[in-house]
């Protein structure tokens, strides 16, 4: 009978973006258990509605996570907006839908990079990342910042694209398409990464609908859910819109469907810069929530699905808001895949729930 | 190998010139949206506070009393929203990083009285405290390349006391720099102390 010992990991690892801690149970090289703990990036943020108004709170929502900053700060305006009963106009909805899969489109080549990084393949790692610089050029000119844009506003937006800059947009993101090919084969097609990445972290379909996991992360265990099939916001006027799943339920899978999903994402923007309509960016807010006042919202974040919540109480702090974020509903997957794995895998598998932990605690 | 999947990009790599540049020797051209820093315009300015009580960040401090505007660079955030809440609109954002600072730097805007009343011109002071204007500061002593407008003092029409207050403000920074240091940052910030 062999001990069984335990190995700590985290919370501060090369191969996390933030910090996690798991306390492995290892036994003879393979992993047992998997106890994740959080709490080292905790701010308190949801706290700071009672402090910040409505209008302000919206530059706290954006800087809960720096990779799904866009995301943030679009479902906290649709909620606010949900709350007070404002419509937005046309174009303000499909402004802040380009923007969001142009977020997509970051956050996943930022993924792949880092799961690159994390089974030992720097250069692919730094392609990534170079590529990434051209689509954070287009957030740079378009909206003033790299990472936090600060650009969605209760009501609508605060900046426009006009039709020469998407133009550009459509223009530099089919100039990335041919390198991104080669960074996809240098993924899918070497022996080497399949080798780390085909057979490891499996977690049936069963499985992840009785976890409820979401996002690529559950299309990967082909769980067809994307909230974009619900058609909200622009989303609603995409000809057709179909989630990517793979059939193979591991970290292949995974990494098959966050590469595939920066296609897709190209492919709405093309589609929604050529159909967006003329007309106002924001229609302006006045008044304060009603009391007692509720509403929610789903956004299909780069990770999975975020639901909002808020609550007024009629004045101008909300009373309660509440972000449930992806990885916080996917841990609990992460927890199971890692069981049996062997300590080596560890880092890939908790890499490919693409852990966002300063979303998880805000 | 991974090699032979990625030898297109590679081997292209050797050739192209890198993706980097020599920042702050070399700059990119920065967009016209970008979002540097806050500047005030002081003359327009009417100390109402609705910057300071819209600032997400909390990084504005209005004093109606002394006429003074002040921002902490380091706690701004650039979001933008004082610019929105402005009923003067007499806040825009500069498209210009602020340059880096060895304190945190809280610039003071003195806010000239408006019209009538004669007219003093805006003389901008750096100092390096938030509530209480110290002699010490200078914390932009020596600026990087990129903004080095928007941090140095802009000349004023009544320069003679307001110089003179400067100069020794710097002085007694620049008398604990090493002597060549010391004579270089004194010939770039034009102090002259006699």
């Amino acid at each position: 009978m062999s001990k069984k010992t335990i190995i700590p990991f985290g919370p501060q690892h090369p191969v996390l973006p933030e910090p996690l801690h798991l306390d492995l149970v290892v036994e003879d090289e393979v992993v047992l258990e998997a106890m994740p703990q959080i709490g080292f990036i905790h701010r308190g943020l949801e706290r700071l509605v009672q402090t910040k108004d409505y209008n302000q709170f919206i530059y706290v929502a954006e800087r809960i996570c720096g990779i799904c900053a866009f995301g943030h700060s679009m479902g906290y305006a649709e909620t606010v907006e949900r709350l007070m009963g404002v419509e937005i106009p046309k174009r303000a909805e499909y402004l802040r839908v380009i923007w969001h899969e142009l977020s997509r489109i970051h956050s996943h080549i930022l993924w792949l990079g880092l799961a690159a990084d994390a089974f030992g393949h720097e250069a692919l790692f730094m392609h990534c990342w170079r590529l990434r610089e051209r689509v954070l050029d287009l957030f740079e000119k378009t909206t003033g910042g790299r990472v936090i844009f600060s650009v969605v506003k209760v009501g609508g937006v605060q900046r426009d694209i006009d039709r020469s800059m998407l133009e550009e947009f459509i223009r530099v993101l089919e100039g990335i398409k041919d390198e991104y090919a080669q960074i996809c084969d240098a993924f899918l097609k070497d022996p080497s990464v399949i080798n780390r990445t085909a057979g490891v972290g499996v977690i049936s379909t069963e499985d992840a609908l009785n976890l409820s996991m979401v996002g690529p992360f559950a299309r990967a265990s082909n769980v067809t859910y994307d909230v974009r099939s619900l058609g909200n916001g622009a989303y609603g006027d995409l000809s057709d819109f179909q989630p990517i799943t793979s059939t193979n339920c591991d970290c292949y899978a995974r990494m098959e469907v966050r590469a595939a999903e920066v296609l897709q994402s190209i492919d709405i923007i093309k589609e929604l810069a050529d159909k967006i309509p003329k007309g106002e960016i924001a229609v302006p807010v006045k008044g304060n929530p009603a009391e007692g006042s509720e509403a929610c919202n789903v956004v299909e974040q780069p990770r999975g699905e975020c639901y909002y919540y808020a609550k007024g109480n009629g004045t101008k702090y909300l009373d309660r808001m509440r972000m449930r974020t992806p990885t916080s509903q996917n841990l609990a997957g992460m927890a199971l895949a890692l069981k049996g794995c062997d300590v080596a895998d560890v880092n890939m598998i908790v890499l490919t729930i693409d852990p966002c932990i300063s979303c998880t605690e805000r | 190998m991974g090699a032979f999947k990625l030898g297109k990009m590679t081997f292209g790599s050797l050739f192209k010139k890198p993706e980097t540049v020599l920042y702050p020797v070399v700059t990119k051209p920065q967009p016209m949206g970008l979002k540097g820093h806050i500047e005030l315009e002081a003359s327009e300015c009417i100390l109402c506070g609705a910057c300071e009580r819209g600032c997400p960040a909390g990084a504005i401090t209005v004093d109606k009393a002394n006429r003074t505007w002040a921002n902490n660079r380091l706690r701004c955030v650039q979001c933008g929203y004082c610019i929105t809440v402005c009923p003067k609109t007499c806040l825009d954002m500069d498209p210009n990083y602020a340059p880096a600072a060895l304190e945190q730097g809280v610039d003071v805007y003195q806010v000239p009285v408006q019209e009538k009343a004669a007219k003093k011109t805006a003389v901008k002071e750096t100092v390096s405290s938030e509530k209480q204007p110290k002699a010490s500061s200078e914390a932009k002593a020596t600026p990087s390349k990129p903004a080095a407008d928007s941090g140095v003092v802009k000349a004023a029409a009544d320069e003679a006391p307001a110089t003179r207050m400067r100069d020794e403000q710097l002085e007694s920074l620049i008398g604990l720099m090493p002597e060549e240091k010391a004579d270089k940052v004194r010939a770039a910030l034009g102090v002259t102390i006699d």
